[in-house]
């Protein structure tokens, strides 16, 4: 059974199709890079730029699927969270398709469809586990004892773990995107070069937090002399991203322990930073944890982990109507569960 | 003939007090009103809001809006958190809907209002805040009288 899956929560305006015998048969996305000049997301120019990428997109992944609209059984799309306008033209394109081909529709909701995004690669992945998702505007953790009951146990307090890595990334000076930027600087670097501080928040034990770390980023950059800023930012990256993978480590270890979970599993933008993924496994595998994590092109948004969800989903019966609309506040749970 | 108050300046030296000063500035505010807070990454402008929030009833702890540019929270009447930080110029604001963010029977929270200041109302509150040390904060309010 072949699903097309399309996701156009924020950045991205990317196409899959899944084969529920035989897996992922194509994954395309389109990332905008007109977003880079200003640092960070333009809503308006997102939201115009799916539109205009939204058709190239699908044909291009039905393309390299080797298939055409009428193998396809399923549409699953992404129902929320995220941008309005970007949701809206997923939504929409995906409505207009399923209406057309008389097919039915399968939403998808977004963090779900990060913890989904390791079942691609691992099909036989299957709860109980404690998944991690953390991206530019998510850092959850999520109980799950069954595909579709996903309890959040810990979500940040301030900033995103992601948006903690693009603004320490402006504030070095070293460009957008910040995740992938600072990875790289930070290998460079010595981690110890700084102290920074890991923000635990008092009867909230499974909550983040980022804000702090961000401005003593900043402080520590203003102690630097001038002269000497060029040489240190690798140190001052590579000690930034120790503090911030330190907390993702230690809050979900202690979760893990409270929940007794057996397994771990990542997703989400920032699963792909080299030391997150090290430090996750080498704790993780200290308590005899196994975690499990997609390949980076699974990480950040793309529409592989939609259609793996969606059919998966649409093999259980979930289904919308062509009167559903798009939530960028969309409960985790909406959709009910196995 | 009515006159804005002129600015005053408050200090904080620590977030907690930050939040304080923040539930003071609340009773202030009425559906309408529109705060519009100023300062560099790390200044403390969430921080001031999640007091602000806490004044108003927001059963919810309030976090950073900069993915998602706006936040809306149920208190003692509809709270507006908005952050313009990643918009790349003021046109890109016509698809945020601010007609209800600004001129509604809400309040509305704006961080990195810089872009939005042809939307700003008359008597549109704007508070800056400085970070004078690792703690310290100076805000100063203009427009509204504690």
């Amino acid at each position: 059974m072949i699903v097309l899956g399309i996701e156009s929560s924020c950045d991205e305006t990317a196409a899959a199709v899944f084969d529920t015998e035989s897996g992922l048969r194509s994954n395309v996305i389109a990332s905008q890079a007109e977003h880079i000049p200003f640092g960070g997301v333009v809503p308006e120019m997102a939201s115009r730029a799916h539109t205009e990428r939204i058709v190239p997109v699908v044909r291009q992944a039905l393309t390299d699927a080797g298939v055409t609209l009428d193998e396809i059984r399923a549409l699953a799309v992404t129902a929320g969270p995220g941008l309005i306008g970007s949701l809206l033209v997923g939504v929409s394109f995906a409505k207009g398709v399923a209406f057309i081909r008389r097919l039915p529709l399968v939403p998808v909701h977004h963090m779900e469809a990060h913890v989904f995004a390791s079942r691609i690669e691992h099909p036989d992945l299957a709860p109980p586990f404690l998944a991690l998702v953390v991206s530019g505007g998510h850092t959850q953790l999520i109980w799950v004892p069954k595909w579709g009951t996903y309890r959040v146990l810990g979500t940040t307090r301030d900033d995103a773990v992601g948006e903690a890595f693009d603004k320490v990334a402006k504030i070095l000076g070293i460009g957008y995107p910040g995740g992938p930027l600072i990875d790289r600087l930070a290998r460079d670097g010595n981690a110890d070069w700084v102290k920074f501080p890991k923000a635990f928040i008092k009867g909230d034990p499974f909550a983040f937090s980022f804000s702090g770390l961000k401005t003593a980023v900043l402080m520590a950059v203003e102690k630097t002399p001038e002269n000497e800023l060029e040489l240190r930012k690798a140190d001052l990256a590579a000690s930034f991203q120790k503090a911030a993978v330190g907390a993702l480590v230690q809050t979900t270890l202690r979760a893990a322990r409270k929940m007794r979970a057996r397994r771990v599993v990542l997703g989400g933008g920032v699963a792909s930073n080299s030391a997150l993924r090290r430090e996750m496994e080498a704790a993780c595998a200290r308590i005899g944890i196994e975690v499990t994590r997609p390949s980076p092109i699974f990480c950040t948004d793309n529409a592989a982990m939609t259609a793996c969800a969606g059919a998966f989903w649409f093999e259980r019966g979930r289904r919308a109507g062509y009167n559903f609309n798009p939530n960028p506040r969309l409960p985790l749970d909406a959709f009910g569960n196995e | 003939m009515l006159t804005a108050p002129e600015p005053r300046t408050y200090v904080t030296t620590s977030p907690d007090e930050t939040r304080e000063f923040g539930k003071r500035i609340a009773p202030r505010l009425g559906p309408g009103n529109v705060v519009f807070l100023y300062g560099d990454l790390g200044s403390g402008k969430t921080t001031l809001v999640q007091g602000i929030c806490a004044g108003l009833q927001v059963g919810v702890w309030p976090n950073s809006p900069t993915f998602t540019l706006i936040n809306q929270y149920e208190g003692r009447v509809p709270v507006f958190h908005c952050d313009f930080y990643r918009l790349g110029d003021p046109g890109e604001l016509a698809t945020l809907g601010l007609e209800e963010v600004f001129f509604g029977n809400g309040i509305a929270l704006v961080e990195w209002p810089e872009l939005a200041e042809e939307w700003a109302p008359l008597d549109t509150i704007r508070v800056k805040i400085t970070r004078r040390s690792a703690k310290k904060r100076e805000i100063v309010l203009h427009g509204l009288n504690l």
